[in-house]
């Protein structure tokens, strides 16, 4: 009985639902019809197709990685390559999968070494393999160690000092830095740098599964009053949600940021976030596909032993006009 | 309780004091626990009374209080659900990406939304009572499932693993006034989900303690078998209860739409315990049959005060979890305490 019941009831909303859908047309926004296949056009190496896997340390639904895999995809598509893409972000995990792509016999693995002890025997195999392995993002101090040829990322603690210089400038002496991960090497190596150059630096912790419990807890911070002139998110989807925690509040803190996505550009060149320190995610994913890829053509090694850095590209009003065009288009 | 009294009756009719009969409601120990955490931030942290603050700990109670009643509800009800955390996103995305896909008014991605988590619901519970499984194990099932369409739907739909933007749509600002705007109560913004869940606590209380489907609900929770054999029907019950969550992750699902414009995929993942700890906190049995739905509200509240009494506390952020956990415990303990004290002196 109670299961025909409802079952009835679905189906009637279902009819309801696409009824409206029908009607309840928007007059503006929502997707662009049609419009695809952009970018990464024009010739394909004609090497040798070669397989590298990309494995990350990305938590699911994070941007970031988005833009990281286009870069990867683009030099992937340009170098006759195929792109395994993996991610985990237990290091205990994401060495499984080092292990396995070692197992499929793969050309080449590109790694972010975020937990490198736990990564430290997989990628042994993977040297006793033969297998060429390059690091992204994570890993500057520990890739030689691990065995990658090189490394494309960003020096933490630099991105952060970047940070605290440029507010520094602005004039403020007492920011708040927003964690959302609690015990993110990276993450905190950021707040880290902020603090050398402005000791005077908070550290907030949030709980970045949760945007709500992100949006009142920021607020909470900024309600306890006190001196706070300046706050900074560590990604670009919480700096948003720090900036309406602002808003809420009526404080009159400078927003700051970390990395980058079209919004987060959109309000840089509204002037409603003072800055971001970029990254360049998409050159990092792009480098390290591109350079296994010349390593494989000829032995080549980018970077000459020395890690290459991506970073710290510091976007405020004067360039996030040119920015926003690229963010929107997923590259920065 | 004035002449009666005075004659002396059948102890099994006698009446409990009103004190003792209170003390004897599920939800009495954490209310002195919240009393107490009240009390103890109240004197450690001087912006935690300003009525701001007070705003922000109810908005940050009420998006974990939402989900603790119809949690609660099926607690009582003898079943859990794991998959909560992830269902409030899986809603949250269907009628973001609904409406951005067909560019439609946003208000058919709310109701397409109702539909889905509802259907979640139902398929939990129907799942759950076909197979006999523990709901622990079809919901965890869920949870998993959930995790990965949410991600890879929103990749395939939207192309990003966040939905895309849909602010600009018709409709948009109509249900974020319904969803996530804020009500000013005298002189201090209040955001409009804290009513929400007070309602929705009051209509489930009432459900609980007023209505057939109340006694139901305590009666599948209490003892299946002896509940099907006086007539109750178990199945709709249990298979109600579940789509009672849903429509609990419904509504929280379209706050954090439309107060972000946009969601993350990955989002939710582990606040299925949380709703679960406001719910025992709040005096709900973990084996079912006993609890309330105010108490869940308070467990919430609860959670939300040492959460963000800490922040306001300016305690050293690196104990931040540890305090947190510890004032859970705490509070805890003394709800257990309180109870067995009204229990013993029964």
């Amino acid at each position: 009985m109670a299961k025909k019941f409802s079952w009835r009831r679905a189906s009637i909303a279902l009819i309801m639902g696409s009824a409206l859908a029908l009607s309840g047309c928007s007059s503006e926004g929502g997707r662009e019809p049609a419009a695809e296949g952009t970018g990464g056009g024009g010739q394909v190496a004609d090497t040798e197709r070669m397989t590298i896997a990309l494995i990350t340390h990305a938590a699911p639904g994070d941007t970031f990685w988005d833009i990281v895999r286009k870069g990867a995809e683009t030099a992937a598509k340009k170098d006759n390559v195929e792109l395994l893409y993996t991610s985990d972000p237990e290091g205990g995990r994401q060495a499984q999968l080092i292990a396995q792509a070692v197992d499929q016999g793969v050309d080449g693995i590109a790694v972010t070494l975020a937990k490198p002890d736990a990564l430290k025997s997989a990628l042994k195999e993977a040297e006793q393999a033969g297998i060429p392995v390059v690091s992204l993002n994570a890993g500057e101090d520990s890739y030689e160690e691990l065995g990658a040829f090189t490394h494309f990322g960003q020096n933490e603690e630099v991105a952060g000092e970047a940070a605290g210089e440029k507010l520094k400038e602005l004039g403020k002496s007492h920011p708040v830095c927003v964690i959302q991960e609690q015990g993110h090497v990276g993450l905190e190596a950021r707040c880290a740098g902020v603090k050398e150059i402005i000791p005077e630096t908070e550290i907030l912790y949030v709980q970045g599964t949760d945007m709500t419990q992100v949006q009142s807890t920021v607020t909470a911070k900024l309600q306890t009053g006190g001196d706070i002139d300046s706050i900074i998110g560590l990604g670009a989807p919480f700096t948003m949600t720090i900036l309406q925690s602002v808003e809420d509040v009526g404080s009159d803190a400078t927003v700051a940021s970390f990395d980058l996505n079209s919004e987060l550009a959109q309000e840089i060149v509204d002037g409603n976030v003072a800055f971001t320190v970029d990254q360049q995610p998409f050159v990092q994913g792009y480098m390290a596909i591109d350079s296994l890829w010349l390593n494989n053509m000829g032995g080549f090694t980018v970077g000459g032993g020395e890690p290459v850095l991506t970073g710290p590209a510091v976007v405020d009003q004067e360039q996030a006009e040119e920015v926003l065009q690229y963010a929107e288009e997923g590259l920065r | 309780m004035t002449t009666a009294v005075l004659t002396k009756r059948d102890e099994r009719i006698g009446q409990r004091s009103f004190l003792k009969q209170a003390l004897g409601r599920p939800e009495v120990g954490s209310l002195v626990g919240a009393l107490a955490l009240f009390i103890f931030f109240a004197l450690v942290a001087d912006a935690f009374l300003e009525p701001a603050s007070l705003a922000t700990v109810l908005y940050g109670a009420s998006t974990i209080g939402i989900m603790a009643v119809g949690v609660s509800l099926l607690m009582i009800g003898g079943e859990f659900d794991l998959s909560t955390g992830v269902a409030v996103i899986s809603s949250a995305l269907s009628a973001s990406l609904f409406s951005w896909y067909f560019a439609t008014n946003v208000w058919v991605g709310v109701v397409l939304a109702l539909v889905v988590s509802l259907g979640i619901g139902f398929i939990n519970g129907w799942i759950f009572i076909k197979t006999k499984l523990p709901s622990f194990i079809v919901t965890l099932a869920m949870f998993l499932m959930l995790t990965g369409l949410n991600l890879a739907l929103t990749r395939l739909i939207g192309g990003s693993v966040a939905s895309p933007s849909i602010s600009t749509l018709d409709g948009f600002d109509s249900a974020k006034l319904i969803f996530a705007s804020s009500v000013n109560v005298a002189g201090v913004n209040v955001r409009i989900v804290v009513f929400i869940w007070l309602a929705m606590v009051a209509v489930a209380t009432w459900i609980l303690v007023r209505t057939k489907v109340g006694n139901w609900i305590f009666a599948v929770g209490g003892d299946a078998n002896a509940a099907r054999a006086v007539g109750v029907p178990v199945n709709a019950t249990k298979i109600g209860l579940f789509m009672g969550v849903g429509f609990c992750g419904w509504v929280l699902g379209m706050h954090n739409l439309f107060a972000f414009d946009r969601v993350q995929s990955g989002e939710g993942i582990g606040n299925e315990f949380l709703y679960i700890i406001a719910a025992v906190i709040g005096g709900c049995l973990l084996t079912g049959g006993y609890g309330s739905a105010i108490g869940g509200a308070i467990g919430a509240f609860i959670f939300g005060m040492a959460n963000k009494g800490i922040v306001y506390a300016q305690w050293n952020p690196d104990w931040f979890k540890f305090f947190l956990g510890l004032m859970l415990l705490l509070a805890t303990i003394i709800n257990i305490v309180v109870k067995r004290r009204a229990e013993s002196s029964k």
